[in-house]
């Protein structure tokens, strides 16, 4: 017996889906822009001065880059009530996509840090400008503008990676199928339509992304 | 609550482990085979050959592995291919790694120079001959610190596949859980071992990029 | 009191001594040339009286004032030294006038008004007010170096280090910045230059400082110095340049 296709038993759930990809945008969106903050904080204090510093976040970068992102998320969800930190599915979503694109973005962030020419540093420090005010306005932008294009595929890794998120039951778009298939058992259907979804969204991502670098380091010529 | 040691916890969590690395190094191995088929066909040129190589990477790699999983999972036996968890672990995870590899030995197949392949071209080559003597040779050198960094993500890959019922780390971490009621300790312990796996991988990797700095380029 | 004065300096790179007990001063409106060959210490010599290389052991005395490796020393410090490089070393991501009103706004806090203002006769003064708004990659490699001396110079200092600030440029730039940094000379700058151009560094210069393996060899008057040389090494050097 063939298995015919239904891929018209999706629509009456259309909601779903749509729900499930606004959640997915929103915890991409919070995760992407408070973890390259975190990945700034983070490349910061891997040159710092103070080798305990720089040791702690490099053992923090090492722990997220050799571990799966599904276990740190159960560890955060599951694991922290025991320290007496309890966190929504949403809330334990969101903060490890944090923590894990804070790591591999201080590492790409620092890769682009270390490739400004020592030159410039020299002259900004002959112009008496301190180490916070050469991060800030001769080091930071034009690192970010290097390592753009790296950074941008790590952020949609991580869109992608949210995907894991069902499991603690955050309600993005992986969980919305996973409920569509259990109440209309038409798994394949479901699954390759939001699979098809997801191949959208990382490609408008992508896009996104790639004219907000444009737009950030654009040169004006205002004075 | 019931009486758990932490040795109880670590050894059932290690039998577990064997599946993952077994999972790891079967996907690793075959994909990396189909990686090398399709960069071969890729790199013979012919135009509708290289859309859809670039489409099948594109694919693979702008969609979730756990999509890829579930996709393989429920579709196969609407073909009437019966498949366990470890199968369409195993073929999910060889597809998705045979998309990104194929997409690491391009870049380093096309940093070979145009030289190299016109020099054996008037030596009377093939393309096969020019692809085992001179290309792939030098490739291979440049693509073994992308390729051993690569492993790792292989390996983070494979707790994905715990979703799709196989019983590796992260499942028999779950399960643990389940019974031990002690998921900071479980999943601190789980977390720990897939670094004792993939640790050496990264810094081995690094180690391989360094060396392969100082070769002239 | 003179404006700089080294102290018996020491310095090493590891194990090799590059500065083997040197002893300058420094007094306001001087021109000094520091030449000699290459690895003679010359640019590290340079480079400590700003703060750039720390030194190993002897005394740093700039205004009066002994220069220390403290953090807050070094930003006083370079508030009256100031310096231009070979590279030029301009930041790419601004234009040559915002590259030149940064640090008067950032570290000065002066308003955007002021600094602009400053920035604009600065960049008048070498010659480059019609150059303001390009980036330094549109412009020369002579446009860039003339766009860092008015950077350096917006911040006021008391002395000016030029290192080889002509020798990455093609010759037919290089006499674009020597002119103006003999027009800075005229008007009384204290300027401490490395240099390979001696016959700028004989018309320009009060006092030449010639330098080999670490030590400083001869100083003196440059008519003097390169007519009279009264050691081997300096001979030889000023024949290898005829």
């Amino acid at each position: 017996m063939a298995y015919k296709f239904d891929f018209g038993a999706i629509v009456p759930h259309w909601q779903l889906l749509f729900d499930g990809v606004i959640l997915t945008t929103e915890l991409t969106v919070i995760g992407a822009v408070v973890g390259v903050g975190f990945g700034i904080m983070g490349a910061w204090a891997r040159a710092s001065r103070a080798p305990v510093i720089s040791q702690i976040v490099g053992v923090y970068v090492e722990l997220i880059r050799n571990t799966p992102f599904l276990v740190q998320l159960f560890f955060i969800f599951f694991g922290l009530p025991a320290l007496g930190v309890k966190l929504t599915e949403f809330q334990a979503a969101v903060l490890a996509m944090i923590v894990n694109l804070g790591a591999y973005s201080t590492e790409i962030i620092r890769a682009g840090i270390l490739a400004i020419p020592q030159g410039q540093i020299e002259a900004a420090q002959s112009l008496a400008m301190n180490r916070v005010q050469i991060f800030r306005y001769v080091v930071i932008l034009p690192a970010l503008k290097k390592i753009w294009p790296a950074l941008s595929s790590q952020i949609v890794i991580v869109m992608l990676g949210s995907s894991v998120c069902s499991q603690i039951a955050a309600e993005e778009l992986t969980f919305g199928a996973n409920y569509i298939q259990a109440l209309n058992f038409r798994a394949f259907e479901v699954y390759f339509v939001v699979t098809g979804l997801y191949l959208v969204m990382s490609i408008l991502l992508r896009m996104g992304l790639k004219v907000l670098g444009n737009f950030l380091f654009e040169r004006r010529r205002h004075v | 609550m019931s009486e758990f040691t932490l040795w109880d916890v670590v050894y059932n969590l290690l039998l577990a482990a064997r599946w993952t690395v077994l999972l790891s190094l079967t996907a690793f191995v075959l994909g990396g085979l189909v990686g090398l088929l399709l960069l071969m066909v890729r790199t013979a040129g012919n135009p509708w050959v290289v859309r859809l190589v670039r489409g099948y990477v594109e694919l693979f790699q702008g969609t979730p592995l756990l999509m890829q999983l579930f996709i393989v999972f429920f579709g196969l036996p609407l073909i009437g291919v019966d498949v366990s968890p470890w199968v369409a672990a195993t073929l999910g995870l060889t597809l998705f790694t045979s998309a990104f590899l194929t997409e690491i030995w391009r870049g380093c197949v096309e940093s070979i120079g145009k030289g190299q392949w016109e020099a054996s071209a008037s030596l009377g080559m093939n393309f096969t001959q020019q692809m085992r003597y001179i290309v792939l040779p030098q490739a291979l050198r440049i693509a073994v610190p992308p390729t051993v960094g690569f492993s790792v993500q292989v390996v983070k890959g494979t707790a994905v596949a715990s979703i799709i019922g196989f019983v590796e780390l992260t499942k028999a971490g779950t399960m643990i859980t389940n019974a031990t009621y002690a998921p900071f300790t479980v999943y601190g312990c789980v977390a720990v071992m897939y670094f004792l796996i993939c640790y050496p991988l990264s810094l081995f990797a690094r180690h391989l990029e360094g060396k392969f700095r100082h070769v002239a380029r | 009191m003179s404006l700089v004065e080294l102290h018996a300096i020491h310095k090493s790179f590891g194990e090799l001594e590059v500065l083997k007990g040197i002893d300058l001063t420094i007094d306001e409106g001087q021109v000094i040339a520091l030449i000699g060959k290459s690895g003679s210490g010359k640019s590290t010599l340079l480079r400590t009286i700003n703060g750039l290389e720390q030194i190993d052991s002897g005394v740093i005395m700039v205004g009066g004032k002994k220069i220390s490796e403290r953090d807050t020393d070094l930003l006083a410090l370079r508030l009256q030294v100031g310096m231009v490089f070979q590279q030029f070393n301009l930041f790419p991501h601004y234009t040559a006038l915002e590259n030149v009103m940064l640090s008067p706004q950032v570290v000065k806090k002066q308003s955007k008004a002021e600094a602009k203002q400053i920035a604009e006769e600065m960049l008048a003064k070498v010659g480059l007010a019609d150059k303001m708004m390009h980036y330094p990659d549109q412009l020369s490699g002579g446009q860039q170096q003339r766009v860092a001396i008015a950077r350096a110079l917006a911040m006021k200092p008391k002395v000016l280090l030029c290192d080889e600030v002509t020798s990455a440029l093609d010759p037919e730039l290089v006499n674009e910045v020597l002119a103006v940094v003999r027009q800075l000379a005229e008007e009384g700058m204290t300027l401490v230059m490395v240099t390979h151009e001696m016959r700028f560094a004989r018309e320009v210069c009060d006092k030449l400082v010639f330098m080999h393996q670490g030590r400083i060899h001869e100083t003196g008057d440059p008519e003097e110095v390169f007519s009279n040389p009264k050691t081997p090494e300096l001979s030889s050097f000023v024949g290898g340049l005829a």
